[in-house]
Protein backbone atom coordinates (compact mmCIF):
# COMPACT_ATOMS: atom_id res chain seq x y z
CA UNK A 1 0.00 0.00 0.00
CA UNK A 2 2.83 2.37 0.91
CA UNK A 3 4.63 1.44 -2.30
CA UNK A 4 1.55 2.04 -4.42
CA UNK A 5 0.98 5.43 -2.78
CA UNK A 6 4.59 6.38 -3.51
CA UNK A 7 4.12 5.20 -7.12
CA UNK A 8 1.08 7.45 -7.50
CA UNK A 9 2.93 10.41 -5.98
CA UNK A 10 5.87 9.94 -8.35
CA UNK A 11 3.55 9.63 -11.34
CA UNK A 12 1.93 12.97 -10.45
CA UNK A 13 5.41 14.44 -10.05
CA UNK A 14 6.45 13.20 -13.50
CA UNK A 15 3.31 14.66 -15.08
CA UNK A 16 3.72 18.07 -13.44
CA UNK A 17 7.46 18.47 -13.87
CA UNK A 18 8.83 20.46 -16.80
CA UNK A 19 12.53 19.77 -16.25
CA UNK A 20 13.31 16.63 -18.26
CA UNK A 21 16.38 15.74 -16.20
CA UNK A 22 14.18 15.53 -13.12
CA UNK A 23 11.68 13.45 -15.08
CA UNK A 24 14.39 10.94 -15.98
CA UNK A 25 15.51 10.66 -12.36
CA UNK A 26 11.91 10.26 -11.19
CA UNK A 27 11.47 7.57 -13.83
CA UNK A 28 14.40 5.68 -12.34
CA UNK A 29 12.84 5.96 -8.87
CA UNK A 30 9.55 4.74 -10.33
CA UNK A 31 11.30 1.66 -11.73
CA UNK A 32 12.93 0.88 -8.38
CA UNK A 33 9.56 1.18 -6.62
CA UNK A 34 8.04 -1.11 -9.25
CA UNK A 35 10.85 -3.60 -8.58
CA UNK A 36 10.00 -3.46 -4.86
CA UNK A 37 6.35 -4.16 -5.70
CA UNK A 38 7.49 -7.20 -7.72
CA UNK A 39 9.53 -8.45 -4.76
CA UNK A 40 6.46 -8.09 -2.53
CA UNK A 41 4.61 -10.22 -5.08
CA UNK A 42 7.42 -12.85 -4.89
CA UNK A 43 8.43 -12.33 -8.53
CA UNK A 44 12.16 -11.93 -7.92
CA UNK A 45 13.20 -12.51 -11.54
CA UNK A 46 10.88 -9.79 -12.78
CA UNK A 47 12.06 -7.45 -10.02
CA UNK A 48 15.67 -8.00 -11.06
CA UNK A 49 14.85 -7.26 -14.68
CA UNK A 50 12.88 -4.16 -13.76
CA UNK A 51 15.67 -2.82 -11.54
CA UNK A 52 18.44 -3.44 -14.06
CA UNK A 53 16.60 -2.47 -17.25
CA UNK A 54 14.07 0.09 -16.05
CA UNK A 55 16.18 1.89 -13.50
CA UNK A 56 19.64 1.20 -14.89
CA UNK A 57 19.97 1.01 -18.64
CA UNK A 58 16.94 3.03 -19.69
CA UNK A 59 17.87 5.87 -17.31
CA UNK A 60 21.33 6.00 -18.87
CA UNK A 61 19.91 5.91 -22.40
CA UNK A 62 17.40 8.65 -21.50
CA UNK A 63 20.24 10.80 -20.18
CA UNK A 64 22.15 10.12 -23.40
CA UNK A 65 19.11 11.24 -25.37
CA UNK A 66 18.80 14.33 -23.13
CA UNK A 67 22.34 15.34 -23.99
CA UNK A 68 21.20 15.62 -27.62
CA UNK A 69 18.13 17.78 -26.89
CA UNK A 70 16.94 20.56 -24.62
CA UNK A 71 16.37 19.82 -20.95
CA UNK A 72 13.22 21.92 -20.59
CA UNK A 73 9.87 20.73 -21.85
CA UNK A 74 8.06 23.43 -23.84
CA UNK A 75 4.70 24.61 -22.52
CA UNK A 76 1.79 23.16 -24.53
CA UNK A 77 -0.11 25.71 -26.60
CA UNK A 78 -3.60 24.31 -25.97
CA UNK A 79 -5.31 22.16 -23.38
CA UNK A 80 -4.56 18.44 -23.97
CA UNK A 81 -8.24 17.45 -23.88
CA UNK A 82 -8.08 14.54 -26.33
CA UNK A 83 -5.02 12.87 -24.70
CA UNK A 84 -6.64 13.27 -21.27
CA UNK A 85 -9.82 11.65 -22.57
CA UNK A 86 -7.88 8.74 -24.14
CA UNK A 87 -5.84 8.19 -20.96
CA UNK A 88 -8.86 8.32 -18.64
CA UNK A 89 -10.92 6.06 -20.90
CA UNK A 90 -8.12 3.46 -21.20
CA UNK A 91 -7.57 3.54 -17.44
CA UNK A 92 -11.29 3.13 -16.78
CA UNK A 93 -11.46 0.12 -19.12
CA UNK A 94 -8.44 -1.45 -17.41
CA UNK A 95 -9.90 -0.90 -13.92
CA UNK A 96 -13.20 -2.33 -15.15
CA UNK A 97 -11.26 -5.36 -16.43
CA UNK A 98 -9.72 -6.01 -13.01
CA UNK A 99 -13.19 -6.54 -11.50
CA UNK A 100 -13.49 -9.80 -13.46
CA UNK A 101 -10.09 -11.10 -12.31
CA UNK A 102 -10.07 -13.84 -9.67
CA UNK A 103 -8.88 -12.78 -6.19
CA UNK A 104 -5.10 -12.67 -5.76
CA UNK A 105 -3.43 -15.94 -4.78
CA UNK A 106 -6.45 -18.24 -5.04
CA UNK A 107 -5.47 -21.81 -5.94
CA UNK A 108 -8.46 -22.73 -8.14
CA UNK A 109 -7.93 -20.05 -10.78
CA UNK A 110 -7.22 -21.13 -14.38
CA UNK A 111 -3.65 -19.84 -14.29
CA UNK A 112 -2.87 -22.06 -11.30
CA UNK A 113 -4.66 -25.18 -12.56
CA UNK A 114 -3.74 -25.28 -16.27
CA UNK A 115 -0.01 -25.94 -16.91
CA UNK A 116 1.61 -24.41 -13.83
CA UNK A 117 1.30 -27.59 -11.67
CA UNK A 118 2.92 -29.62 -14.46
CA UNK A 119 5.89 -27.24 -14.59
CA UNK A 120 6.24 -27.19 -10.81
CA UNK A 121 6.16 -30.97 -10.52
CA UNK A 122 8.30 -31.86 -13.53
CA UNK A 123 10.95 -29.13 -13.58
CA UNK A 124 13.39 -31.06 -11.38
CA UNK A 125 12.88 -34.52 -12.98
CA UNK A 126 12.97 -33.10 -16.52
CA UNK A 127 15.73 -30.51 -16.33
CA UNK A 128 17.28 -30.77 -12.81
CA UNK A 129 16.86 -27.00 -12.48
CA UNK A 130 15.37 -25.75 -9.21
CA UNK A 131 14.46 -22.30 -10.51
CA UNK A 132 11.23 -23.03 -12.37
CA UNK A 133 11.24 -19.59 -13.98
CA UNK A 134 14.45 -20.44 -15.82
CA UNK A 135 13.31 -23.89 -16.92
CA UNK A 136 9.97 -22.56 -18.17
CA UNK A 137 11.59 -19.64 -19.97
CA UNK A 138 14.39 -21.55 -21.67
CA UNK A 139 13.12 -25.10 -22.04
CA UNK A 140 9.36 -25.50 -21.86
CA UNK A 141 8.78 -22.17 -23.56
CA UNK A 142 12.06 -21.96 -25.44
CA UNK A 143 10.32 -20.93 -28.62
CA UNK A 144 8.84 -17.86 -26.92
CA UNK A 145 12.23 -16.88 -25.57
CA UNK A 146 13.77 -17.26 -29.01
CA UNK A 147 11.11 -14.88 -30.27
CA UNK A 148 11.89 -12.46 -27.43
CA UNK A 149 15.58 -12.51 -28.26
CA UNK A 150 14.73 -11.88 -31.90
CA UNK A 151 12.61 -8.90 -30.82
CA UNK A 152 15.60 -7.44 -28.94
CA UNK A 153 17.78 -8.10 -31.97
CA UNK A 154 15.31 -6.38 -34.29
CA UNK A 155 14.87 -3.42 -31.97
CA UNK A 156 18.61 -3.01 -31.60
CA UNK A 157 19.15 -3.15 -35.37
CA UNK A 158 16.39 -0.61 -35.91
CA UNK A 159 17.80 1.85 -33.37
CA UNK A 160 21.28 1.42 -34.81
CA UNK A 161 19.99 2.10 -38.32
CA UNK A 162 18.24 5.26 -37.13
CA UNK A 163 21.12 6.63 -35.07
CA UNK A 164 24.16 5.48 -36.99
CA UNK A 165 22.84 6.21 -40.48
CA UNK A 166 25.38 7.86 -42.74
CA UNK A 167 25.04 11.62 -42.50
CA UNK A 168 25.90 12.47 -46.08
CA UNK A 169 23.33 11.94 -48.80
CA UNK A 170 24.43 9.98 -51.85
CA UNK A 171 24.36 12.12 -54.98
CA UNK A 172 21.67 10.57 -57.13
CA UNK A 173 21.36 11.08 -60.88
CA UNK A 174 18.66 13.76 -60.64
CA UNK A 175 19.21 15.00 -57.11
CA UNK A 176 21.24 18.11 -56.43
CA UNK A 177 24.57 17.37 -54.85
CA UNK A 178 24.45 18.05 -51.10
CA UNK A 179 27.80 19.00 -49.79
CA UNK A 180 28.67 18.75 -46.15
CA UNK B 1 38.65 13.57 -19.27
CA UNK B 2 39.91 15.35 -16.17
CA UNK B 3 37.59 13.63 -13.76
CA UNK B 4 38.10 13.25 -10.08
CA UNK B 5 40.69 10.67 -9.15
CA UNK B 6 38.26 9.17 -6.65
CA UNK B 7 35.91 8.24 -9.49
CA UNK B 8 38.67 6.53 -11.42
CA UNK B 9 39.97 4.52 -8.47
CA UNK B 10 36.46 3.56 -7.39
CA UNK B 11 35.63 2.51 -10.95
CA UNK B 12 38.73 0.37 -11.18
CA UNK B 13 37.74 -1.39 -7.96
CA UNK B 14 34.09 -1.80 -8.96
CA UNK B 15 34.35 -2.97 -12.56
CA UNK B 16 35.74 -6.49 -11.93
CA UNK B 17 33.03 -7.11 -9.36
CA UNK B 18 30.38 -5.95 -11.82
CA UNK B 19 31.64 -8.46 -14.37
CA UNK B 20 31.73 -11.21 -11.74
CA UNK B 21 28.21 -10.31 -10.69
CA UNK B 22 27.04 -10.48 -14.31
CA UNK B 23 28.57 -13.94 -14.69
CA UNK B 24 27.09 -14.99 -11.34
CA UNK B 25 23.63 -13.87 -12.44
CA UNK B 26 24.18 -15.71 -15.72
CA UNK B 27 25.32 -19.09 -14.40
CA UNK B 28 23.40 -19.03 -11.13
CA UNK B 29 20.18 -18.32 -13.02
CA UNK B 30 19.41 -22.04 -12.89
CA UNK B 31 19.33 -22.02 -9.12
CA UNK B 32 18.33 -18.50 -8.13
CA UNK B 33 16.81 -15.44 -9.70
CA UNK B 34 18.50 -14.26 -12.85
CA UNK B 35 19.34 -15.48 -16.30
CA UNK B 36 20.69 -14.36 -19.61
CA UNK B 37 18.63 -11.21 -19.91
CA UNK B 38 19.51 -9.76 -16.52
CA UNK B 39 23.15 -10.81 -16.85
CA UNK B 40 23.38 -9.17 -20.27
CA UNK B 41 22.05 -5.92 -18.87
CA UNK B 42 24.52 -5.99 -15.96
CA UNK B 43 27.41 -6.67 -18.33
CA UNK B 44 26.28 -3.80 -20.56
CA UNK B 45 26.06 -1.58 -17.48
CA UNK B 46 29.68 -2.41 -16.77
CA UNK B 47 30.76 -1.24 -20.22
CA UNK B 48 28.63 1.91 -19.93
CA UNK B 49 30.08 2.65 -16.49
CA UNK B 50 33.58 2.32 -17.90
CA UNK B 51 32.71 4.59 -20.81
CA UNK B 52 31.24 7.24 -18.50
CA UNK B 53 34.28 7.32 -16.23
CA UNK B 54 37.13 6.88 -18.71
CA UNK B 55 35.60 8.29 -21.86
CA UNK B 56 34.10 6.76 -24.98
CA UNK B 57 37.41 6.29 -26.80
CA UNK B 58 38.96 4.27 -23.99
CA UNK B 59 35.87 2.08 -23.79
CA UNK B 60 35.81 1.54 -27.55
CA UNK B 61 39.45 0.52 -27.46
CA UNK B 62 38.61 -2.37 -25.11
CA UNK B 63 35.17 -3.17 -26.49
CA UNK B 64 35.38 -2.25 -30.20
CA UNK B 65 32.06 -1.24 -31.79
CA UNK B 66 32.56 -3.77 -34.56
CA UNK B 67 32.64 -6.67 -32.09
CA UNK B 68 29.74 -5.22 -30.11
CA UNK B 69 27.63 -4.98 -33.26
CA UNK B 70 28.62 -8.52 -34.21
CA UNK B 71 27.32 -9.69 -30.81
CA UNK B 72 23.78 -8.53 -31.62
CA UNK B 73 23.05 -11.17 -34.30
CA UNK B 74 25.51 -13.70 -32.84
CA UNK B 75 23.36 -14.31 -29.76
CA UNK B 76 20.26 -15.02 -31.84
CA UNK B 77 22.41 -17.33 -33.99
CA UNK B 78 23.58 -19.24 -30.88
CA UNK B 79 20.00 -19.61 -29.69
CA UNK B 80 18.68 -20.76 -33.05
CA UNK B 81 21.77 -22.90 -33.59
CA UNK B 82 21.07 -24.88 -30.43
CA UNK B 83 17.60 -25.51 -31.80
CA UNK B 84 18.98 -26.65 -35.16
CA UNK B 85 21.50 -28.90 -33.39
CA UNK B 86 18.75 -30.69 -31.51
CA UNK B 87 16.86 -30.93 -34.80
CA UNK B 88 19.84 -32.69 -36.42
CA UNK B 89 20.18 -35.02 -33.45
CA UNK B 90 16.73 -36.35 -34.19
CA UNK B 91 14.46 -34.43 -31.85
CA UNK B 92 12.11 -31.48 -32.00
CA UNK B 93 13.36 -27.94 -32.57
CA UNK B 94 14.64 -26.46 -29.27
CA UNK B 95 14.19 -29.76 -27.42
CA UNK B 96 17.57 -30.04 -25.72
CA UNK B 97 17.30 -33.63 -24.49
CA UNK B 98 19.57 -35.23 -27.16
CA UNK B 99 22.48 -32.82 -26.62
CA UNK B 100 23.95 -35.15 -23.99
CA UNK B 101 23.64 -38.88 -23.39
CA UNK B 102 21.40 -38.25 -20.42
CA UNK B 103 18.26 -36.28 -21.44
CA UNK B 104 18.14 -34.41 -18.11
CA UNK B 105 21.76 -33.39 -18.49
CA UNK B 106 21.05 -32.44 -22.10
CA UNK B 107 18.25 -30.15 -20.95
CA UNK B 108 20.60 -28.51 -18.47
CA UNK B 109 23.33 -27.92 -21.05
CA UNK B 110 20.81 -26.70 -23.62
CA UNK B 111 19.39 -24.15 -21.20
CA UNK B 112 22.89 -22.91 -20.38
CA UNK B 113 23.78 -22.49 -24.06
CA UNK B 114 20.52 -20.74 -24.83
CA UNK B 115 21.01 -18.36 -21.90
CA UNK B 116 24.46 -17.51 -23.20
CA UNK B 117 22.84 -16.62 -26.53
CA UNK B 118 20.39 -14.32 -24.76
CA UNK B 119 23.26 -12.73 -22.80
CA UNK B 120 25.27 -12.02 -25.94
CA UNK B 121 22.37 -10.42 -27.80
CA UNK B 122 21.14 -8.33 -24.87
CA UNK B 123 24.58 -7.05 -23.86
CA UNK B 124 25.51 -6.31 -27.47
CA UNK B 125 22.29 -4.45 -28.18
CA UNK B 126 22.45 -2.31 -25.06
CA UNK B 127 26.08 -1.32 -25.55
CA UNK B 128 25.60 -0.68 -29.27
CA UNK B 129 22.64 1.62 -28.59
CA UNK B 130 24.65 3.44 -25.93
CA UNK B 131 27.62 3.86 -28.28
CA UNK B 132 25.46 5.29 -31.04
CA UNK B 133 23.71 7.70 -28.65
CA UNK B 134 26.95 9.03 -27.24
CA UNK B 135 28.79 8.99 -30.55
CA UNK B 136 26.10 11.14 -32.15
CA UNK B 137 26.44 13.98 -29.68
CA UNK B 138 30.00 14.75 -30.67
Amino acid sequence: MVLLTLLAAITIGIVRMRNLFGVVVLGGIYSFLMASVMIVLDAVDVAMTEASVGAGISTVLMLGALSLTKTEESVPKHLPLLPVFVAVATGAVLVFGTFALPPFGVAETPMNTHVAPYYLQNSIPDTSIPNVVTSVLSSYRGFDTLGETTVIFTAGIAVLMLLKGKRHIKPGPKRRRVSR
Amino acid sequence: MKLDVIFRVAAKIFIPFMLVFALYVQFHGDFGPGGGFQAGVVAAAMVIFYAIIFGLDAAQKIFPPRIIELMVPAGVAIFAGVGVASLFLGNDYLDYSPLMHDPVHGQHIGILLVEIGVLVTVAGTMVAIFYSFIGRGR
